[in-house]
């Protein structure tokens, strides 16, 4: 039997050139990926009049197959360049996709702050628990006793809950699905997308060449089974309830969706009270 | 539109540089001896429907100019000795994205938080290579004012036309001096507007380099989608991580898009030149006290020469080299102990450049300068 190439359906959104991409088989980036595109296509959204910006890391990849305007820039950077962006071309809409490590640990501060401004872009952050790029450290997202490459006896820090920082910090939208979640993901995306101000989705995704393998997870499917078992759908919790721990429950869901005035509003009505 | 005479301190003389050259975009966190400007910013930028933002350090404040930038404005910063350190990241960024952006640099005496408002020259050799890998920028460093204004859109000027992040390498005591500043009509400013595509984007190849070395510059939501990223590309963009001959192009370009223009970057004050046996080399506020020392010196039938450096990077390499035998001694006059000093014995020999360092927190006096015209001279 012959083996016909087929487009994927989506290939107006991506740079079908740069294909094979770099990820592992069984990483949940695709699935990542796949749902913002869906999102992107149901939305109509011009791929001229969007901008994507990534960090670096295995999900800071993204940008790059991406055929919009796209930027890759350093390592925690994308959102503060996001923002030079957006404040400069208020009409595209921007959008950041980085991993866990780039917007949480060397990014974190940049989060926090364009989150507390309500600069209007929406974040979605692929959180595998670890850094899959360098080879499976450990991440500000890894849980308690989780093994990592540089916390081999186990880890010993409390992570991060992106979620209840994204809302601690003020983020109107925010919400957490698992790449199981296909769809209920792709209509948060959505909505973060619609969503004037900083919207926040947080993907729960495997990482089985990295993460898995070192913490009874060796495959993407295994992940994928843990996610089917142990995900619970707890719209409107306080963020802060839905801790991740290892063995545990996932809580998953909406989270936040509120309104405030974005700074990109508020930075225009004062342009044109001062040029009065 | 009247010419009209300012009353500015270089702070202020830059900040309205960079309006007139065009710059509608500051990001930048607050440091001293630079605050100055953008506390001026936040008030005049919405004026003329500029943006202003208050990042939250300068990490974030370099990102976000360069974001800018990609958004088709003219973007600075400013910040000073700690704050240019944390910038080098995405210096190094804008120099292999080929991003035009100006960095204000009010250079206060180091290293780490050293002298907070107190005067240094030491970061010359940082704002050359401050950032890792292989690239060159471009450094302008003014010693007025008046220069603070006009070198300021001449950075700009370059940054628009060679894509570089151009430094404006300042100090605290040009910063906060006030002097008249003479500021022509909109219309008597040369303004310089980065190179755009004129073809369609099927075609558009976006770090294929014209025939200056610099590619025409397609920005967000122009239609060329874009991919721009700090890994080592080819002329389409896309990262090529193992291909050592797009590594090799690549760099090679952006060094010598800088190299090989030297000449049109180069500016200098060049006095007393043609019988000079002595010529000193100076930039930024100690290049005051040289001049001062120099004219001195001159009355008393010492030969010596100013080379005041306006531009300091790219270095004019060409220019020294001419130079050279016609000069016996050379006398480097910096608030550091030895750095714009070692690039000058590169280029004419060691033996002969002589050092007069002054270590940060305070200026050259004219006269610690003359009295080292003499001891050179005179060979003792
Ligand atoms: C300044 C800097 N420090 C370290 C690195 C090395 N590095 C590359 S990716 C990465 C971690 C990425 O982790 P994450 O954001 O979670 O992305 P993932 O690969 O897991 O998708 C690190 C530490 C870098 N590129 N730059
Ligand atoms: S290392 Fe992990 S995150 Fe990176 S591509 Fe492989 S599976 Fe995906
Ligand atoms: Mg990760």
């Amino acid at each position: 039997m012959e083996i016909e190439a087929k487009h994927h359906p989506m290939d107006k959104y991506l740079r079908a050139d740069r294909i094979p991409h770099i990820w592992c088989p069984g990483c949940g980036l695709g699935t990542a990926l796949n749902c913002f595109l869906y999102a992107l296509e149901e939305l109509n959204i011009d791929p001229d009049n969007l901008a994507v910006v990534s960090g670096i890391g295995c999900t800071g990849r993204i940008a790059g197959y991406l055929n919009v305007d796209s930027y890759h820039t350093t390592h925690g950077r994308a959102i503060p360049f996001a923002t030079g962006l957006k404040l400069a071309k208020p009409d595209m809409k921007v959008v950041v996709f980085s991993g866990d490590g780039d917007l949480f640990a060397i990014g974190g501060n940049h989060f926090i702050h364009a989150a507390r401004r309500n600069m209007d872009m929406t974040v979605l952050c692929v959180n595998n628990y670890n850094y899959g790029m360098t080879g499976g450290q450990l991440a500000p997202t890894t849980p308690m006793e989780a093994r990592t490459t540089t916390s081999p006896y186990g880890n010993l820090e409390h992570p991060f809950n992106l979620c209840h920082v994204a809302a601690a910090s003020g983020a109107v939208y925010v919400a957490r699905w698992t790449t199981l979640h296909v769809r209920r993901l792709k209509e948060s995306i959505k909505e973060a997308l619609n969503k004037k101000g900083f919207s926040f989705v947080e993907i729960l995704s495997p990482c089985p060449t990295a993460y898995g393998r070192r913490n009874r997870s060796p495959t993407g499917l295994d992940m994928m089974k843990y996610y089917q078992e142990h995900s619970v759908i707890k719209h409107g919790i306080d963020p802060s309830e839905a801790d991740i721990e290892i063995g545990g429950d996932i809580i998953v869901g909406k989270f936040v969706d509120i309104e405030k005035p974005t700074f990109n509003e508020m930075v225009k009505e004062l342009i044109e009270k001062a040029r009065k | 539109m009247k010419m009209e005479v300012k009353f500015y301190s270089g702070n202020v003389a830059a900040a309205e540089g960079a309006i007139a050259a065009g710059c509608r975009f500051f990001a930048g966190y607050p440091i001293t001896p630079s605050s100055e400007i953008a506390e001026y910013m936040s008030r005049r930028l919405p004026q003329v429907g500029g943006i202003f933002v208050q990042m939250e350090d300068e990490l974030a404040s370099m990102a976000a100019i360069l974001g800018a930038s990609w958004g088709g404005l003219k973007t600075m910063t400013a910040t000073s000795g700690p704050g240019f350190s944390l910038m080098q990241e995405n210096i190094g960024l804008g120099a292999m994205t080929e991003t035009p952006c100006v960095v204000v640099n009010v250079q206060r005496a180091g290293p780490s938080t050293g002298m907070p408002t107190l005067v240094g020259q030491g970061d010359v050799m940082q704002s050359r290579w401050g950032s890792h890998g292989d690239y060159e920028l471009i450094a302008l460093s003014p010693s007025s004012p008046q220069e603070c204004f006009d070198l300021t859109i001449r950075a700009f000027n370059l940054a628009e036309e060679y894509r570089v992040p151009t430094m404006l390498l300042m100090d605290e005591s040009t910063a906060h001096m006030y002097e008249k500043v003479v500021v022509p009509p909109a219309d008597k400013i040369k303004v310089v507007e980065r190179k755009r595509p004129r073809v369609a984007p099927e075609k558009y190849l976006p770090f294929k380099p014209a025939r200056n070395m610099v590619p025409p510059m397609a920005c967000a939501g122009e239609g060329y989608r874009v991919h721009v990223t700090g890994l080592t590309h080819d002329e389409r963009g896309y990262p090529q991580t193992t291909d050592p001959e797009v590594q090799e192009k690549l760099v090679r370009r952006l060094c010598d898009k800088i190299r090989k223009n030297e000449r049109k970057m180069r500016d200098m004050e060049i006095l007393h030149m043609d019988d000079a046996e002595l010529a000193l080399i100076s930039f930024g506020i100690s290049a005051r006290s040289s001049k001062a020392a120099v004219n001195r010196a001159r009355k008393k039938g010492y030969k010596v020469a100013l080379i005041r450096l306006k531009t300091i990077w790219p270095f004019p390499e060409e220019y020294f080299e001419k130079i050279a035998d016609d000069i016996k001694n050379f006398l480097v006059v910096e608030i550091n102990y030895g750095q714009l000093k070692y690039e000058v014995e590169r280029n004419v020999g060691k033996g002969r450049v002589h050092h007069l360092p002054k270590f940060g927190g305070a200026v050259h006096t004219p006269e610690e300068i003359y009295a080292k015209i003499k001891e050179v001279y005179n060979g003792n």
